[in-house]
């Protein structure tokens, strides 16, 4: 939340007058970028302590629970192709059902899905990891319950959202107007935390007032009126105070983001949602906002019936949309900078059903992409054998997967952030 | 260097009455929009005619006013459970020998009902903002989202339509009723029970969530005057209290009926004592006065009030209080006081609370008279600026204040106010031709000069008189579209302006 009277404050009290009167115009975040340039000995710096301003952390959703297995596949096992005579998938090669997966694991058998060919490309380039087998103890197989679950990082899929609980984590309390943004139609769970909230905008051309559209002077008067900010004669603290604050705020943001996206990309985007919302993320990297969250999200995963042609486009869409968004951050320069985690609220029990289709199901595999990734299967593909009421037994708790990417790669205080310690393969090189 | 603002003077620290002859126009709107959705014109004037205590009379004792007519209760109670006892055995029996064509046609059932039940809570909130629209009634409306934000239950979790339709409505039920009697009836409630998972609670085991709940958010306040102790017996003391299908259920042999120590009384206490325990308790009055006065007066944060506003608060909330424990829990009471008060009507707390989503559809409607448009892009709306009916985020319900605002919000609630006015949706790039049109030059009542269309759009719409530049600001936009073929579009656009000014999500 923020706190206005502080910032002037602090900044009268450190710059003088000057500053303090032009405060009252300016956003709240130029003001604190305007505090964070001057470290408590009086020096300039650019970045707040703990906070590394230089990486981000791009998260995918799979909503409707993704197919694990048809999605990584383990052609070398039988139990597998028993389990699903009209769904498996054949070995590199040798097409099966209609289709043959890449290679990804020769020696453990296990294979992509055929219309992964974006994140077989990124594999075979060292910029994908696949843990295996993610998952939690007394998997819920309600869409709502398990997504809650891994969108609050609890199991009791309550309460504030892991990234949200990061944000707090690392800002003091006090972040940054776009420090988390996500491009869907509602702030997701996992971006809410005790005080901080995401950006959310469906596309950045809604994101803005749309009276304007109704023609005239109406768009000239709206921003006279929302650029003037805090007006002289409102009273310190009072809530037209913080209104006329943060409108100001919103439309500086606004204009931003807005500016950013309208920069041809540097890379060939597809024309599924998720390409273009990747794209809408890559736009705002170039642009070099602050943010160091992304989330974005694809649906439709809900295979029950009549499952391979729906879920080869899905897998289509999906690995074309992750290489594209690579290929763009390489060529901007900003792939470095930049680690992508996909997931899925369940995966989807072992037989197939009577449709030709499968019923919700547990643990699945989890993609985290970057150059900065240990490439390969990570973790430990689960047992088709040893299940659980015909269900998968995770290997990985999803946990320890934030745990890599909060710790080893946003460099954040886990403990706090997940309430806990987790196992879990090494995911991203240190 | 700009001059301070003066300090603003603070509101009396006591519930004595406003002055009748200053129950003005201005006050009569703050009244309609605070303990209600807001008024029209020709209901401001109706209120300042009889003056403030037939206005307040009307208000809160509205009992006279006929119930609202709208959709008419027609939810289906036979929803849940998905599949009958019988079917649940043969799915699971179906699962151990394999039989997938069992299997499917038995999830298949389940699922269709459980899309059945999800639909009827989307019905249920179109159903329930309807209402508030239309409503003859706004305060029993207006307290009725008071209890669902205070009791916070939440459909995903409850997953029962029909529970949460019964919920509702026993809110509504003692809106302005009893406090003591709600509680009691709130212990009761199937929705509630299944939420705190009280339905899993039995002698040897009890569950705490509700008995800790009732303490720390619905009865006293985090940390006020009770111990884990407390919590602990509490449980057991309400242990048995569950559900049969859409029906309170108490299970002797589940319940724990041996001596409990709770606030330290010795007794064979069941969850009635424990709930009437804690209502004894010196801290509940002020506690839900507390938060009655932030629904209803001020919710700006007390770090942000000068300490005279501070201490002005901090009494007319024990006077509130002490109204409370005088009526024996009754509400109807102090709400008559408070809103008859000088306190609730001083300048200090007006446009001093932030309109929740809700409160800003609905009162866009009520108070500028736009048509409705289509309830569910409404409800949508209002899911995107925080506020999803029958889902609040948690049991503690939804923080209010400036928790609602943000930087995505905020062009949210802009829009909104757009779509209603116009007809532009906020999620479509086009204009969405419903037909209804809305007529701003009825609003403006006939003011043509571009002064006296400003004076008289600010004056309707806005909390508290606009800031001289902003007027200035409007006067030359209207002046500036005088064309006369336009007055009617002249009026609608400095009238969208106008909500989309910071100041407009204030009540």
């Amino acid at each position: 939340m923020h706190q206005p009277d502080a910032y002037s404050r602090r900044i009268f009290i450190r710059q003088g007058v000057m500053l303090a009167s032009f405060a009252a115009t300016l956003p709240h975040f130029i003001q604190e970028s305007a505090l964070g340039m001057l470290a408590p000995d009086g020096s300039a710096t650019g970045s707040r302590p703990g906070v590394p301003d230089e990486r981000i952390l791009v998260i995918v959703q799979l909503s409707g629970g993704n197919d694990g297995l048809n999605t990584v596949i383990p052609y070398g096992d039988r139990e597998y192709h028993a389990a699903r005579p009209s769904l498996s998938l054949g070995e590199p090669g040798k097409a099966k059902n209609g289709g043959a997966a890449l290679e990804l694991d020769r020696d453990r058998g296990i294979g992509l899905h055929p219309n992964l060919t974006g994140l077989k490309e990124l594999h075979d380039d060292g910029r994908l990891a696949v843990v295996a087998g993610v998952g939690y103890p007394n998997p819920n197989r309600s869409h709502f319950a398990s997504m809650d679950i891994w969108q609050s990082g609890r199991p009791e899929g309550k309460g504030t959202g892991w990234l949200g609980r990061y944000v707090d984590a690392t800002c003091n309390g006090n972040p940054a107007a776009d420090v988390a943004v996500s491009v869907g139609r509602t702030a997701p769970l996992a971006m809410l935390g005790r005080t901080s909230r995401p950006i959310a905008f469906e596309s950045a051309d809604l994101f803005r007032w749309l009276g304007a559209d109704a023609g005239g002077q109406m768009e000239d008067e709206y921003q006279r009126m929302v650029r003037a900010g805090e007006l002289k004669d409102v009273a310190a603290g009072s809530q037209e105070s913080f209104l006329m604050r943060t409108a100001l705020d919103a439309q500086v943001t606004s204009d931003r983001i807005r500016a950013a996206v309208r920069k041809a990309p540097l890379a060939r985007y597809p024309g599924s949602a998720v390409a273009k919302q990747l794209q809408t993320v890559a736009a705002m990297i170039r642009d070099g906002m602050k943010t160091r969250v992304y989330y974005v999200s694809m649906g439709g995963f809900d295979t029950h019936a009549n499952q391979p042609n729906s879920h080869g486009n899905l897998m289509r869409q999906l690995g074309d949309a992750m290489l594209a968004f690579q290929n763009d951050l390489k060529a901007q320069g900003n792939d470095g900078r930049v680690m992508t985690m996909c997931f899925s609220e369940f995966g989807r029990r072992v037989r197939q059903n009577a449709s030709n289709g499968t019923d919700h199901g547990t643990a699945g595999p989890v993609f985290v992409v970057g150059p900065n990734v240990n490439p390969g299967l990570q973790g430990k593909y689960p047992s088709l054998t040893d299940l659980d009421g015909g269900d998968l037994k995770f290997t990985t708790d999803f946990r320890g997967v934030y745990q890599e990417l909060l710790g080893k790669w946003m460099k954040a205080p886990t403990r706090e952030v997940l309430g806990g310690t987790y196992q879990a393969p090494s995911i991203v090189r240190a | 260097m700009a001059a301070a603002p003066k300090p603003r003077p603070a509101p009396p620290a006591d519930l004595r009455p406003l002055p009748a002859n200053r129950f003005d126009a201005a006050a009569a709107r703050h009244l309609l929009s605070r303990a209600g959705f807001g008024g029209t014109p020709a209901q401001v004037d109706a209120l300042v005619a009889m003056g403030i205590d037939k206005a307040v009379d009307l208000v809160v004792n509205y009992g006279s006013q006929p119930q609202a007519e709208v959709s008419p209760d027609d939810f289906d109670r036979e929803l849940v459970p998905y599949l009958s006892p019988d079917e649940r055995q043969q799915l699971l029996r179906a699962r151990r020998e394999r039989d997938e064509a069992t299997v499917e046609r038995l999830e298949r059932a389940e699922n269709q009902a459980r899309a059945q039940d999800r639909q009827q809570l989307v019905d249920l909130r179109k159903w329930w903002l309807a209402r508030m629209v239309e409503t003859a009634r706004p305060l029993e409306e207006k307290m009725t989202l008071f209890w669902h934000g205070h009791f916070a239950t939440g459909g995903r979790t409850v997953e029962d339509s029909w529970k949460m339709f019964q919920q509702n409505h026993l809110f509504r039920t003692y809106a302005t009723g009893n406090f003591a009697t709600l509680v009691l009836n709130v212990i009761r409630d199937p929705a509630m029970i299944r939420y705190l998972d009280n339905n899993q609670s039995r002698r040897g085991r009890p569950n705490e969530n509700l008995a800790r709940e009732l303490l720390e958010l619905f009865i006293l306040g985090e940390g006020s005057g009770y111990t884990e102790q407390d919590i602990k017996e509490g449980a057991r003391a309400l242990t048995g209290y569950t559900f049969q299908d859409e029906d309170f259920a108490f299970q002797e042999q589940n319940h724990d009926a041996g001596p409990k120590v709770i606030f330290g009384r010795k007794g064979n206490w069941n969850g009635d004592d424990f709930a009437r325990l804690a209502l004894s308790q010196k801290a509940c009055s002020t506690f839900l006065c507390g938060k009655l006065h932030r629904f209803f007066v001020n919710d700006t944060p007390d770090a942000d009030l000068p300490a005279t506003h501070r201490a002005a608060r901090a009494r007319a909330i024990e006077a509130m209080a002490a109204e409370l424990r005088d009526g024996q829990y009754e509400v109807a009471p102090v709400l008559a006081k408070l809103f008859r008060s000088a306190h609730f009507h001083d300048d200090a707390n007006r446009a001093a609370l932030i309109k929740s989503p809700v409160q800003l559809v609905v009162q866009t409607v009520r108070q500028l008279g736009t048509p409705v448009r289509q309830l569910s892009s409404l409800v949508a709306a209002c899911d995107l600026m925080g506020q999803n009916l029958f889902e609040p985020p948690n049991v503690k319900g939804w923080d209010g204040g400036r928790a609602w605002i943000n930087t995505s919000t905020l062009f949210v609630r802009q829009n909104v106010a757009i779509y209603l006015l116009t007809g532009k949706r906020p999620d479509i790039y086009d204009w969405e031709n419903d037909g209804a049109r809305f007529d701003a030059d009825a609003l403006a009542a006939g003011a043509d000069a571009p002064e006296a269309l400003v004076d008289r759009l600010l004056a309707v719409t806005l909390a508290s008189p606009a800031h001289p530049a902003r007027r200035d600001e409007l006067v030359r936009f209207a002046a500036a579209q005088s064309s006369p073929a336009a007055r009617a579009e002249r009026a609608l656009s400095t009238l969208a302006l106008i909500t989309a000014l910071p100041e407009y999500q204030l009540a």
